[in-house]
């Protein structure tokens, strides 16, 4: 299980839009990168984030190698009914991780 | 006399290939966004891609993309892609947005390999696509491990 | 003439020695950019605190059955770690030589956990080095007032001041005389140890005092000292000194 820091207000208005930050812990190892030796280290990516609100999709990303090590997003959500927010990530040799959390919204 | 005038060739031949290999990697980078946009065209506008011009690190450069968009159920951006043109590979990330996002901004961290040029292209729900370029000039650590 | 000149020297001198001379240090803070600032500030942003969380984890957690976690000696951290990281190093009675904070989270392990310590810049140790070091942030370098710290902090300046390597440089030489200055691209700062362990961008990774000490020397081309060797604890003893006073700010994050 990786390591994840996630900002989502705990509380939003009606009709607000809200920010939502990911940040997981993973090498995101390029496949390009020689190791001491000279030998290419084997790519270790994540391909795939995404957010679902209540099942919707609020935002999903398409990961290359360009996309830093730690991988951060931030983006935004339109607030109307309180339900659970859904992050995934998949990747390279099998990665896949969950987190969820709750929205109330007023 | 004929060897030096060989020698000339060679390096004429030389800076020959050399020039054409650079502006070979933008038109990948342009074949990579025409394929991002399936052959529609892509211009200029709506979309800004704030990326710092000068960059300590090339390891972790925070990019942000918005697009004036309304985002709602009948006008909104579907997705965002951006391409480089100096990494070993062209594309840098793909969002997909919708109408629950609210806004079209999205910010992330990528890598920059050397000072190149960035694209950011946004895909509207009405079909059309729309992009912003920044060249990007980066440091590299002058004490390596 | 010569007398007048004399005196406004005399009472200049006075004059200085009781006014606070403006500190002139830099955090290398200050020479980042914006964006690498941001990511320092805001603890969502900042990739050190993914291992700062598995350092909390690290703390509450038993090495074995038969050992107590660190929370089973200490309690909560916040209270019995703050200061601790901003005082380090420390002169160990049994090894007699000054430590590290890795170094003595590792006699910990050994000597009251009854467990191996954990190797020089692995995960673990890194995860527990920065959980402990956050607990001080905030907090202003204050070095122990130990007298038996002053020859081994001597001994640090004077391998601080040592020209090395085939570049034949000093620590001194480019991080006190020619800070502000450009090396390449790149700005040249003080080299104030006061973020450690970090986050630097050029590792993608955390990492510890003791790993950038060594990647200077290996950039200047001298063989890098050790990690845990004496002399390398005893140079950053000097550099803590050298940085007394200003605030700790780990986990920093660098270029």
């Amino acid at each position: 299980m990786a390591r994840t820091l996630l900002t989502v207000p705990p509380t939003a208005k009606r009709g607000e839009v809200i920010e939502l930050r990911t940040l997981i812990a993973h090498i995101m190892e390029t496949g390009f990168r020689p190791d001491a030796n000279g030998q290419v280290k084997p790519r270790d990516l994540i391909n795939r984030f995404s957010c679902r609100f209540n099942g919707e999709l609020v935002c999903s990303a398409e990961l290359y190698p360009a996309v830093a090590a730690n991988p951060y997003f931030s983006f935004t959500m339109l607030a109307t009914e309180s339900g659970t927010l859904s992050f995934s990530w998949e990747g390279d040799n099998g990665f896949s991780q969950s987190e969820s959390a709750v929205l109330t919204v007023t | 006399m004929q060897r030096r005038e060989l020698l000339h060739l060679g390096v004429a031949f030389g800076t020959a290939v050399v020039v054409p290999a650079v502006r070979a990697t933008s038109s990948e980078m342009q074949d990579a966004i025409r394929g991002y946009a399936n052959g529609a065209s892509v211009k200029p506008g709506k979309v800004k891609l704030d990326v710092p011009p000068l960059v300590e690190n090339g390891n972790a450069v925070p990019i942000t993309v918005s697009v004036d968009s309304p985002m709602s159920a009948t006008e909104h951006v579907t997705g965002i892609a951006v391409f480089n043109d100096r990494n070993p590979q062209r594309d840098v990330v793909r969002f997909t947005l919708g109408p629950r996002s609210g806004k079209a901004l999205v910010s992330t961290r990528i890598r920059l390999a050397t000072s190149q040029q960035l694209v950011a292209v946004a895909r509207l729900s009405d079909g059309s696509y729309w992009s912003h370029s920044v060249d990007v000039l980066v440091t590299l650590a002058a004490c390596l491990e | 003439m010569k007398r007048w000149a004399a005196a406004i020297a005399m009472v200049a001198v006075c004059l200085n020695a009781n006014a606070q001379a403006p500190d002139a240090r830099r955090s290398g803070f200050d020479d980042m950019s914006p964006q690498t600032q941001a990511m320092q500030r805001d603890d969502m942003q900042n990739p050190a605190m993914l291992t700062v969380q598995d350092g909390a984890a690290l703390w509450e957690r038993a090495p074995s059955t038969s050992a107590k976690a660190c929370a089973g000696c200490h309690g909560a951290a916040a209270k019995a770690m703050r200061g601790v990281a901003a005082s380090y190093p420390a002169f160990d009675k049994t090894l007699k030589r000054p430590i590290d904070l890795s170094q003595r989270i590792n006699l910990c392990r050994e000597r009251h956990q009854q467990s191996t310590p954990f190797a020089a810049e692995s995960p673990e140790l890194l995860a527990l080095e920065s959980y402990v070091a956050l607990q001080s942030r905030g907090l202003p370098i204050t070095p122990l007032a130990d007298p038996k710290l002053q020859a081994p902090r001597a001994r640090g300046e004077a391998l601080y001041r040592q020209r090395i390597g085939q570049l034949d440089l000093s620590c001194a030489q480019c991080h006190d005389e020619r800070a502000g200055g450009r090396l390449g691209g790149s700005l040249i700062p003080q080299g104030h140890a006061n973020g450690y362990p970090l986050y630097r961008l050029e590792w993608q990774a955390l990492g510890s005092l003791q790993r950038r000490l060594r990647n200077c020397m290996t950039g200047v081309r001298a063989e890098p000292l050790a990690y845990g060797s004496p002399e390398i604890v005893e140079l950053a003893l000097y550099l803590a000194w050298r940085d007394r006073g200003m605030k700790l700010e780990a986990p920093a994050v660098r270029p």
